[in-house]
């Protein structure tokens, strides 16, 4: 199958400004989904509010547009009446870890089969560019005309800690890398945490005048490292990119599934219990001739 | 060995919204922005086929049609064309 067919081609040209990064994730996405040969009925894609999450319209998955920051727990409840689907649950930096930080880190914690991809562009891109979590110190935003004082999270650090089964990281340059990142994270079995670094040339760029989304790209090859590689070693404050947690963990479904067998065997114990209570009473009063 | 030919860049200019990050990192310099903003193949005799663009276009709007000539394969036709 092409690309196109995983889209819904009617609602092209899509809505994101010239140059966002979010458009990369989705082009990533789609080879991801497409290499792996993934039947599009088989696969939800659920979604909050912001740029990010206008992605849910453009693939031709079984969509779900939720509320802002609550993409994981909608996500959740598909998983858990439907556990053979795939769910995918883009995104973005406000929606997944400002609104939505309390549902990201239980999921986290529940370790649910499911694929949580942060489109990270440090901003809030749809409302006119606040600054988010993940903006940092230091940076410009239309709510922080002086410059940000907040810290921002670690989102590969605060999903490890939360106890995510795959965590990894890439960059919307690094194209390729994303691909086959986002192909094992979507095979994993338990919750895996993708933050893909995004650029946006409308709000962030302009405001800390990092250019325009070439250079925006260039920033990204230039600003991170692959894990172990000798220029990380050489220059920690590079952001390292790959994957960093790739554990098995019992899965929230499976376990699901294992206490519901072992309620209904208890159940059925009592009712043999009961039966042969009853049946030895029987026994008792009326004894067989 | 598997190389790939190029056939042709399918360029959507309805989608395209010249944002120029494929004329930006295309490593052969094929790519040109025209006067509307829109990108063409100005050079697609340089293209080495490595489908960059088509890979970072955010707008979906850019393909690399390329076709494989196999050597193996090159020479069965040979072979065969004997």
């Amino acid at each position: 199958m092409a690309i196109k067919d995983y889209i819904r081609q009617r609602y092209f040209p899509q809505m994101w400004c010239p140059g966002c990064g979010h458009g990369i994730i989705l082009n990533a996405l789609l080879r991801a989904v497409d290499e792996m040969g993934l039947d599009k009925n088989n696969i939800v894609m659920t979604s909050g509010i912001g740029c990010s999450a206008r992605i849910s319209g453009y693939v031709d998955f079984h969509s779900l547009h939720t509320l802002h920051g609550r993409a994981l727990a909608f996500a959740t409840g598909v998983k858990l009446s439907k556990p053979e689907l795939t769910l995918l649950v883009p995104m973005g930096d406000g929606d997944a870890l400002a609104i939505g930080g309390n549902h990201f880190i239980h999921a986290a914690r529940r370790n649910i089969d499911m694929t949580a991809i942060v489109m990270n562009n440090r901003i809030y891109g749809m409302t006119g560019g606040q600054y988010s979590p993940l903006s940092g110190p230091g940076k410009k935003a239309t709510t922080a005309p002086y410059t940000t004082i907040d810290n921002d999270f670690d989102v590969v650090k605060l999903s490890i800690a939360a106890g995510a089964s795959f965590v990894a990281r890439s960059t919307a340059y690094h194209v390729l890398e994303c691909i086959d990142i986002l192909k094992k994270a979507i095979e994993h079995k338990g919750f895996s945490v993708v933050e893909i670094l995004s650029q946006c040339p409308t709000h962030y760029g302009r405001k800390n005048k990092e250019g325009d989304a070439s250079q925006m790209l260039e920033f990204q090859k230039n600003t991170t490292a692959k894990l172990g590689s000798k220029a990380l070693e050489q220059d920690p404050t590079l952001i390292p990119r790959g994957v960093f947690v790739d554990i098995d963990a019992p899965e929230y479904c499976q376990e699901y599934d294992r206490i519901v067998e072992r309620a209904m065997k208890g159940s059925q114990n009592q009712i043999h219990k009961f039966d042969k209570t009853l049946r030895d009473e029987a026994n008792q009063t009326c004894p067989k001739p | 060995m598997a190389r790939l030919k190029l056939k042709e860049h399918v360029i959507n200019r309805d989608w395209c919204k010249g944002c120029g990050i494929c004329v930006h990192f295309c490593p052969k310099k094929v790519l040109e922005l025209d006067s509307q903003e829109k990108v063409v193949a100005v050079r697609p005799e340089d293209c080495i086929c490595c489908k960059l663009c088509e890979l970072r276009c955010p707008d979906l709007a850019i393909e690399v049609v390329t076709t494989q000539t196999n050597q193996a394969a090159e020479t069965d036709q040979a072979a065969q064309d004997e």
